[in-house]
């Protein structure tokens, strides 16, 4: 990792879990960590304890890009009033009825 | 005050105590770092692994508390609580204080290395409750070894502080271990009825575990020493005595008390 921060607080992981097989992978928290393997196993002992999942992903939360807030207005709020882009406006065969 | 109870002396009763009360032990001395491990994820991680013991423990006083028919005579609380001193039967090792987090770390591995091939032995157990009870922890006890021994090696090779710290642990320690091995007539009893291995029988493969695990983290085993530690017969160092008021208090203080 890149951490250029003179800091001795250990990096910051995000953590992401899998409940079952199909299922996605979930943002459930973050936690400190020396390196990759120890994130991995405190995810497990924070996140995983309770039986919530069957797989574990940990991400330096250095190299996750996010969206700023600021851009809020002009990035989500024009999709308000476009309900078109919505499938709804199909009529499906009683076949596919529960899709 | 509540009278304090006797297990059964027979050599299989005693075979379940020792490995009874050598994970409850543990859980109770690394139930002190609750509150108290160097980061929070860590203190979860330990309370985490007191806790999986303290159930294995459970399960075992449970089994140890019958008859040799199978009908109850004592409950894994009573076992637990309200046995004295001297019949407690795990090893000195674990009752130890549970000094830093590398002396602790360190603790960690060796039992934990030691009880994964004992649970590995026992899941083919005559005995089918045993041999249960060994399928589910061992899994438990060989993420307390990864665990643990990811430690010792970041621990070894971190700073000049922490490899300080974790070579006066091993210096601590070491001589301790070699109870773990010392035979007797009720391991002779558990391998000849098919209960479980003596516990000298896994001596090599443990020593095998711990001397890759050291030569990782560029540490060498402290040389052997003449003294053994006693605590699987009774004898135990001033250490347990202090535990068991702390553990004992409630129940004998309001017997049978609950929550």
């Amino acid at each position: 990792m890149s951490n250029t921060e003179a800091s001795t607080e250990w990096p910051l992981w995000e953590v992401f879990v899998r409940s079952k097989a199909g299922l996605d992978h979930k943002h459930c928290g973050s936690l400190h960590a020396a390196d990759a393997k120890l994130a991995i196993q405190l995810a497990r002992d924070v996140y995983a304890r309770r039986q919530e999942g069957i797989s574990i992903w940990v991400v330096p939360s250095n190299q996750i890009v996010a969206s700023d807030p600021v851009d809020k207005s002009n990035y989500f709020d024009p999709m308000e009033d476009k309900v078109y882009r919505h499938p709804t406006f199909y009529a499906l065969p009683d076949a596919l009825n529960h899709m | 005050m509540t009278a304090s109870v006797h297990p059964r002396q027979d050599a299989s009763a005693q075979y379940l105590l020792r490995l009874a009360d050598t994970c409850l032990i543990l859980g109770q001395r690394l139930s002190e770092w609750c509150g108290h491990a160097p980061i929070i994820e860590e203190d979860i991680a330990l309370s985490n692994t007191a806790l999986d013991l303290i159930g294995q423990a459970r399960a075992l006083l449970t089994h140890a508390g019958r008859s040799e028919a199978g009908s109850p005579l004592l409950d894994e609380d009573q076992l637990a609580f309200l046995r004295e001193e001297r019949e407690y039967r795990n090893v000195t090792l674990v009752e130890l204080p549970r000094g830093d987090f590398a002396f602790t770390v360190l603790r960690n591995v060796m039992v934990a290395s030691f009880l994964k091939l004992l649970w590995q032995r026992l899941a083919s157990s005559s005995d089918a409750e045993l041999a249960a009870i060994a399928g589910k922890a061992v899994k438990e006890a060989r993420y307390h070894q990864q665990h643990a021994g990811d430690w010792v090696l970041r621990l070894a090779g971190g700073t000049d502080e922490s490899r300080r710290r974790t070579e006066a642990g091993l210096a601590q320690l070491w001589r301790y271990t070699a109870e773990l091995f010392e035979a007797d007539a009720i391991d002779d009893a558990a391998a000849a009825s098919g209960l479980g291995p003596r516990w000298s029988e896994l001596r090599e493969p443990w020593l095998a575990e711990m001397n890759q695990l050291l030569a990782e983290a560029q540490l060498s085993a402290p040389q052997d020493s003449a003294f053994r530690s006693t605590g699987k017969r009774g004898v135990h160092s001033e250490h347990l005595g202090h535990m068991l008021t702390e553990m004992q208090y409630l129940q004998r203080a309001f017997p049978g008390g609950v929550w």
